[in-house]
């Protein structure tokens, strides 16, 4: 039973992140249509920044995560402004090659600039962890899904509660239409992809101290978040964060009750599984017809 | 343009002065194939600079018949495909007569056929998995143990850690399972019940779930089994879920110093299984070759916490130059045959080759020395 808990609390920790890397995705992919390679290194550019911040400047833990966010999504601006707003209108694979092309630029840059052996950033949570009774938790790992969960929320409010959000939305029903209204597609397109690598690279920073940081960390990131999308619906954000705490629970029961040498696989079973199914994911707003 | 007359005349020059063959061909090549981008980037950096560290001083000391050693280094990026698409260029465009790597046995065993093809001998400084040498391929020729031999000796001094009932956790592929298979039967046979069994993805850094399963399957000990990046993860989530067993790794990897650096207090209490104990040169078979290598790894400016990992490609390149040298030519073939007269110096001992595999294609595999060291109030302790 202790077992069972623990396999449980492990699952819903580890939700938290896959919930945030999924959001960041399924927001650029339905809005800007657009399959988003880059998603994984700027998870990884994220743990990097909190990195440098807290062991090379020795800025203070939380501030460190605010600043290496901020420069998570002024890096996702920068992707669409210099790659992306160039190629509106291009075919969906030259799209598609560029931003490959990025996520291979970014990891070697990243390898350059850091070199291959894994850095591990310092915390200021106690090393022991949280016991009750035969379950244990690291305070660490519990900060991190608060915070999850938090910026979870407050995406959903900017989505549903701001003018910008709204203007979102908008674009993502109809652009064309968007745009005859007065929305700033380009605008929107920017914010998207910036909010979205602000994301991701919260997920960095913040998974970054539990485990350690090195240039490849991006790569089961960007899967695990693309499986994410694909569960909970394309474009959908509630499907996301719900998609994100399934594959959670399925890989932990998983690999505790079944085998842990299939883990991955069994994620990406139920994904089959549940496409069989409902081929649009489970949770895909209806595709506008015309 | 005007230059070019004086950089005739400087060749003319060199040519008179080196006997007339002053160019590339000068040099002896050594390929060597290591993952230097990817998920055991680190590993392989370290191995690499190992190579050079020993190319250096080959050739401090005057080279290998009357010739300089030159390393051609390719990146597998930790990938099979990629680590056959090296070889092939480093044979068939570099023309390398002798290689060394390929690092991981998943690597590894993807090349060989390789070197079958094009009849390429090659030094295989770090893989484990048994399957290597015993697969009757002639052009290998292992300095590093295999996970039997490895769990053999370990099995040696067994007893002395009290194991009642020991876990394993394995990093899921060739080297990993094959380690898991060997220690597991050594356990046996000392009469030490063996619990569960778990495996774990290259890339996974989350092994919350196994270690969840392994807490509650009751075992005292865990026999941990992968690269020096998931070591340290695993230290550090074992401890988050306080789990009660005492920690062994084995292959070598582990690089305790950068496991006392980034897992911190986790690492504590652990033991590790390591090939070469740069801390205590006197465990060493040769302290002398030992500290010099240790110096110069300094010297060029080399992460000190790469050594245990590092001393693969310095005893390998020794390897390769040894058969080279018995040889007599840098030819394919002839360092096949010389690589079996091998008796070579290194940091791990004595290097020279038995037979394994099946008659009449059997592969060279060297017995290294295991030594265990134990972490401890943040320092490296003999165990």
């Amino acid at each position: 039973m202790s077992e069972l808990i623990q396999h449980g609390i492990n699952a819903l920790i580890l939700g938290g992140t896959y919930a945030l890397l999924g959001i960041g995705l399924t927001l650029i992919f339905g809005i800007m249509k657009l399959v988003n390679f880059t998603h994984g290194e700027l998870y990884a550019f994220g743990a990097y920044m909190a990195y440098m911040a807290v062991m090379v400047l020795g800025l203070n833990f939380y501030a460190s995560l605010v600043l290496a966010v901020m420069l998570g999504a002024v890096l996702g601006g920068l992707i669409e402004f210099v790659l992306l707003r160039r190629l509106r209108g291009a075919d969906i694979d030259t799209t598609m090659l560029v931003m490959i092309g990025a996520w291979i630029a970014l990891q070697n840059a990243e390898q350059l600039t850091w070199t291959g052996v894994a850095k591990s950033i310092d915390t200021p949570f106690p090393a022991t962890p949280l016991v009750l009774g035969p379950v244990s938790i690291s305070y660490n790992r519990l900060f991190v899904f608060v915070v999850a969960l938090g910026l979870i929320g407050a995406t959903y409010a900017l989505i549903n509660r701001t003018k910008l959000g709204m203007a979102m939305r908008a674009t993502f029903q109809d652009r064309d239409t968007a745009a005859l209204m007065g929305v700033n597609i380009d605008t929107i397109y920017t914010a998207t992809f910036a909010l979205g690598s602000a994301l991701a690279s919260a997920a960095g920073a913040l998974l970054g101290p539990v485990f350690v940081v090195y240039p490849s960390m991006g790569d089961l990131a960007s899967l695990k978040a693309f499986a994410i999308v694909v569960l909970g619906g394309l474009g959908s954000i509630p499907g996301a964060t719900i998609g994100g705490f399934i594959l959670a629970f399925v890989e932990e029961l998983g690999a505790g009750y079944i085998s842990s040498g299939y883990r991955d696989g069994m994620g990406f079973l139920l994904i089959m599984a549940i496409l069989l199914i409902k081929p649009t994911g489970l949770f895909a707003q209806k595709e506008r017809i015309g | 343009m005007q230059l070019r007359p004086i950089s005739f005349g400087i060749a003319a020059l060199a040519a008179a002065l080196f006997g007339g063959q002053a160019s590339a061909q000068d040099t002896i090549k050594i390929g060597v194939t290591q993952p230097l981008t990817g998920a055991v980037a680190a590993a392989g950096n370290y191995v690499v600079q190992g190579a050079k560290v020993a190319a250096e001083q080959i050739n401090a000391a005057g080279g290998v018949l009357g010739k300089k050693v030159e390393l051609l280094i390719e990146d597998n990026k930790s990938n099979p495909t990629e680590a056959v698409a090296t070889v092939e260029k480093l044979i068939v465009k570099d023309k390398a007569p002798v290689l060394m790597g390929a690092w991981s046995s998943t690597f590894t065993l993807a090349v060989m056929p390789k070197l079958e093809e094009y009849k390429v001998p090659m030094v295989v400084e770090t893989s484990s998995s048994g399957k290597i040498t015993t697969s009757g391929n002639p052009y290998i020729f292992r300095i590093s143990p295999t996970s039997e031999m490895e769990a053999k000796a370990f099995g040696k001094v067994v007893k002395s850690y009290n194991i009642k009932k020991a876990d394993f956790l394995s990093v899921n592929n060739d080297w990993g399972r094959g380690s898991a298979d060997e220690f597991s039967k050594m356990m046996k046979e000392n009469g030490i019940a063996v619990g569960t069994i778990e495996y774990m993805d290259p890339k996974a850094t989350d092994l919350s779930a196994q270690i969840a399963k392994i807490k509650s399957s009751g075992g005292d000990t865990l026999i941990l089994t992968t690269s020096v990046e998931q070591i340290t993860l695993v230290l550090k989530q074992a401890k988050d879920q306080q789990l009660p067993h005492k920690i062994i790794s084995t292959g070598g990897s582990a690089s305790p110093d950068q496991l006392i650096q980034q897992a911190g207090e986790a690492a504590n209490g652990s033991y590790h299984l390591v090939f070469f104990a740069p801390w205590f040169p006197d465990m060493l078979t040769y302290p002398e070759v030992g500290k010099k290598f240790a110096a110069d790894w300094v010297k060029m400016g080399f992460n000190p916490a790469g050594l245990t990992e590092g001393f693969r490609g310095y005893d390998g390149i020794l390897t390769v130059v040894a058969g080279i040298k018995a040889a007599g030519k840098a030819d394919p073939e002839a360092i096949r045959e010389g690589l079996w007269k091998v008796k070579a110096q290194g940091l791990n001992g004595d290097i020279t080759f038995i037979k394994q595999g099946p008659a009449g294609k059997e592969s060279g595999q060297n017995v290294p020395n295991v030594y265990v060291i134990k972490i401890d109030g943040g320092k490296v302790t003999k165990s």
